[in-house]
């Protein structure tokens, strides 16, 4: 999860503005604490070889310098956090080799739920993608905010119900990586953990074929189980029977979450 | 008969809340018995509830805010403690349990601890600064602080009847609408907030005032201390923000209980909208904490530089720069939401235009110590150990302020660091720094200095340890709010953040510590001067505590840095004619904010419980109370001349005692 370990273009991209902002603060952040422990230290009561000026208060150029190089530093910063916010802007396309992946993402209480339109497929809490392709992530929420977040594939963006972000990632190494919700969104919050395997493109086709002729279908029943507030064991798979599924939530043709209060009655309901 | 109030409130099965309940009644209960048996119920009720006195209100605030700060620091030992054992397991907090913590930590440190620190000590100090005898509206003032105690109070009361809000300090929709939290939490939060958010505008507009229209002959905007214009700054911030606050919350509120949609999933709410309502309050609304912190600093700087404040003029500019831009920052909150490449830059931007004027404070107060003669009193050392933190946060903040960084780093543990860097390294460190500053002011004897300086130490260092490993657990990947979690890397960081956390408590321990010591030796503390520390501002030009009055004779200014004026000129062969007494007009006690704030509270628990009679009692009581207040005749009484003038003499008779007696050294 170390986001100083970036696994693909965004994160590496985000890393570096990271440091390089860092960098350029430290500049001026270092020289003014070193004065402000030789004043305070050189200007000490007991310290007779220092002048006292009692009555310095002003000085025309002192003020000059003083507003100019914070506004300095700023204008150089405020120049990368403009580039920044464009080139990574997380609704930009990102380039790749091989055909786009398109996932849907939905936040559910308390797991994830990923839908592959394309391939017909959908899982809960695990993700696979394939490498160097780019991935497009279409993202809603099916009750409360979360935040979906890949620490080492880059920026994280907001699923909100009634409504769909975009976010577009590339992974550059195979291998396996974890997925949180960075959005507090309740007591199973914590366990909003998701699995990330980044696999090779043919992996990626024979995995996908293989799910998508698989005997768990999503639908509207098991979806129906799904939006209850819970915490999953196991992470399924699922092939898809409406590939529509993610506009019906989007949209709220789909209604949202029941709550816990709803949840409680429907498992009474169920037990009679 | 009792709404949803019914046995089941009480968290029997929950052990921990149950006996901090329990303990914190039984201490109540000890200390009202011990007050009526000791007899000083009176002296309570005439000298301080009832007393619309500013300086008594303002001890008031900071007594309200230390207690409190104990409240909202157990609850950061306890999660802290948690995220140390909670590696794959359950730790000892459940979800429910942990969630509410965290959320009455963050209210409470904010509402409950930083605001009434910063209302207390501006309320203490600005009228003895302009030099004038009271405040504009001293009765509304009463109110404000008692409708702020009945904030507090029903946030404690959620320990033991019902729950508090596990939704976060800020409780974002539509987890906080009644379908996802159905409990009683969310609504202790609004009303609690609602209540109290009356008490901080009213507070604010009596502030304003004060700073605008009272001010002693030839005070004039540019000659005020600096600490008078940070707070006239927060203080307008106040009035343009908490009216947002109380609004959002309302319509929170409209959904909760009357099945409105504003910010709900279904018929059109919009979650969204919340968000950018109640960070157009929460931005300016750190500005309102910082802003008087780094007036108290400016104070601090100077006279223990023994110096005027380097770029007055400067630094008026740079506060009244931050006033303006924390209104338009607010999107910074939430870069991850999606908004665009335009929006979020341009948000982004504007955000770091503010470390401008923040960072010419910086320089202002390192060329305040400049060519001065520095004392390391206990206020200076939290000033020093402020401008290193500070500059650490000022860092960590215009880097998040970068969108991309952003969008690794939001909603962090790097985040929780940062603002920890600077809530603590400024505000708080700033209250201390005052409160160990105008400790004489108020009441006639320093503190210790040694165990002040000791608590410096621990709650510097303390800091350190607790906050810098969840910068480094942020760069992690970690998000806040975890309950538990799986990470083995994130373990070794928390673990060390909780050995902070206990460090800064020995820092707690020091300061209780100081304060009891140093109210048993007050007598070797005993301030005669008025003026122990060699200030420079008018607050230090009568005595300490001060008469009710304030100043015999009001004080007429001819510059900056009026008081340090005052003892140059002394110092030459002056005529010292007595001046003219005169009797004064000081306003009457009134227990109408301590009334008010009782009918507030019946109403807020009968709001939150759905007890429909008790909130018309209650609001009936409110109304009653207001029309005695606005139909009574006499709201002043006089002090005679001879009586002022007994006193005056008194104080100048000690001071010059104290005078020649340094000057026979």
């Amino acid at each position: 999860m170390n986001i100083l370990v970036p696994q693909g273009p965004i994160a590496a991209a985000d890393k570096t503005i990271l440091i390089d902002s860092i960098a350029i603060m430290l500049a001026i952040v270092l020289p003014t604490i070193a004065a402000i422990f030789a004043f305070a230290f050189w200007f000490r009561k007991s310290n007779t070889r220092a002048f006292y000026w009692p009555d310095w208060e002003y000085s025309g150029r002192l003020e000059l310098v003083v507003w100019s190089i914070p506004a300095l530093t700023i204008i150089l910063l405020g120049g990368v956090a403009w580039i920044g916010a464009h080139q990574l802007d997380p609704a930009r396309p990102v380039a790749g080799t091989g055909q786009t992946v398109t996932i849907q993402a939905v936040s559910l209480d308390w797991k994830w739920l990923f839908i592959y339109p394309d391939q017909r497929i959908a899982t809960v809490n695990t993700l696979t993608v394939p490498v160097g392709a780019p991935l497009h992530f279409q993202l809603t929420s099916a009750s409360v905010m979360n935040a979906f977040f890949v620490p080492q594939l880059g920026s994280m963006i907001y699923t909100m119900n009634g409504m769909v972000t975009r976010l577009n990632l590339r992974a550059d190494q195979e291998g396996n990586y974890q997925g949180l919700s960075a959005h507090f969104s309740g007591d199973g919050f914590p366990d909003m953990l998701f699995d990330v395997h980044v696999v090779s493109q043919t992996d990626f086709a024979d995995w996908a074929t293989k799910t998508a002729s698989g005997d768990h279908a999503l639908n509207a029943e098991v979806y129906k189980e799904l939006i209850k507030q819970s915490v999953p064991k196991d992470k399924a798979v699922y092939r898809l029977e409406d590939p529509e599924l993610f506009q019906g939530i989007a949209t709220q043709r789909i209604a949202p979450g029941p709550g816990p209060e709803l949840t409680a009655k429907i498992g009474a309901t169920d037990a009679r | 008969m009792l709404g949803k109030l019914t046995w089941a409130a009480i968290p029997f099965d929950q052990p921990i809340p149950l006996v901090a309940g329990a303990v914190v009644l039984v201490a109540i209960l000890a200390v009202l018995v011990w007050v009526v048996v000791k007899g000083h119920l009176p002296y309570l009720w005439d000298e301080w509830i009832t007393s619309v006195d500013h300086k008594r209100i303002g001890v008031m605030y900071v007594l309200l805010a230390s207690v409190m700060l104990l409240r909202g620091f157990s609850d950061a030992i306890m999660m802290r403690a948690q995220q140390a054992v909670a590696f794959q397991s359950p730790g000892f907090l459940p979800p429910e349990h942990y969630n509410q913590i965290f959320s009455a930590h963050g209210t409470i440190m904010i509402f409950f601890v930083a605001m009434p620190f910063v209302i207390g000590l501006m309320n203490l100090v600005v009228p003895l600064q302009l030099g004038v005898r009271d405040v504009a509206f001293p009765t509304l003032n009463s109110v404000g602080f008692w409708l702020t105690a009945t904030g507090a109070l029903l946030v404690n009361v959620s320990l033991v009847v019902g729950e508090f809000a596990r939704t976060g300090w800020l409780p974002y929709p539509p987890l906080s609408e009644l379908t996802y939290s159905p409990g009683v939490g969310v609504d202790y939060y609004l009303w609690s907030l609602e209540i109290s958010g009356v008490g901080t505008l009213v507070a604010g507009v009596n502030l304003v005032t004060t700073v605008l229209k009272i001010r002693t002959k030839g005070m004039n905007y540019l000659r005020m201390p600096m600490f008078c214009w940070t707070t006239l700054a927060s203080n307008l911030l106040i009035i343009a923000a908490f009216p947002i606050l109380t609004a959002t919350l309302a319509m929170l509120i409209l959904d909760r209980y009357l099945g409105f949609h504003f910010f709900t999933n279904e018929a059109g709410g919009n979650m969204m909208m919340f968000m950018n309502l109640i960070w157009a309050w929460g931005h300016p609304e750190v500005y309102i904490l910082v802003l008087p912190a780094f007036g108290i600093f400016s104070e601090v700087v100077s006279t223990f530089s023994g110096k005027p404040l380097f770029g007055y003029r400067s630094m008026v500019l740079a506060t009244m720069v931050i006033c303006i831009l924390s209104f338009m920052v607010w999107l910074h909150h939430f870069f991850t939401m999606g908004a665009g490449a335009d929006v979020n830059a341009i948000f982004g931007i504007a955000s770091m235009i503010i470390a401008v004027p923040t960072g010419v404070k910086i320089y202002n107060w390192l060329f305040t110590m400049y060519g001065g003669r520095i004392r390391f009193a206990t206020p200076m050392l939290w000033s020093i150990g402020f401008m290193v933190t500070f500059i650490l946060g000022g860092l960590t903040g215009v880097l998040m302020a970068v969108p991309p960084a952003d969008f690794l780093l939001h909603n962090s543990l790097f985040l929780i660091a940062h603002f920890h860097n600077v809530i603590i390294g400024g505000v708080l460190f700033g209250a201390f720094a005052g409160y160990t500053y105008w400790f004489p002011k108020a009441f006639g004897f320093k503190l210790h200095e040694g165990l002040g300086k000791a608590a410096f130490w621990f709650w510097l260092v303390g800091f350190y340890v607790a906050f810098m490993p969840l910068y480094a657990v942020g760069f992690l990947g970690m998000t806040r709010r975890m309950q538990h979690y799986d990470v083995p890397e994130w373990r070794p960081w928390l673990m060390l953040a909780s050995v902070g956390a206990v460090v800064i408590l020995i820092g707690i321990i020091f300061q209780i510590a100081q304060l009891v010591v140093s109210i048993r030796d007050r007598e070797e503390l005993r301030d005669h001067t008025g003026d122990p520390w060699d200030g420079r501002s008018l607050e230090w030009a009568t005595s300490s505590p001060p008469p009710v009055f304030n100043f015999a004779v009001l004080p007429d200014v001819s510059g900056e840095d009026a008081y340090w004026a005052q003892k140059v000129r002394a110092k030459q062969p002056a005529n010292a004619d007595e001046p003219h007494y005169e009797a004064i007009e000081m306003p009457r006690n009134s227990p109408t904010g301590f009334v008010c704030a009782f009918f507030a509270t019946v109403t807020g628990f009968a709001l939150i419980w759905h007890i429909w009679w008790m909130v018309i009692a209650g609001l009936i009581g409110a109304f009653a109370t207001f029309v005695v207040f606005a139909w009574r005749d006499h709201d002043e009484y006089e002090i005679p001349a001879e009586e002022v003038a007994r006193i005056d003499r008194a104080n100048i008779s000690d001071r010059r005692d104290m005078i020649s007696a340094a000057g026979s050294v």
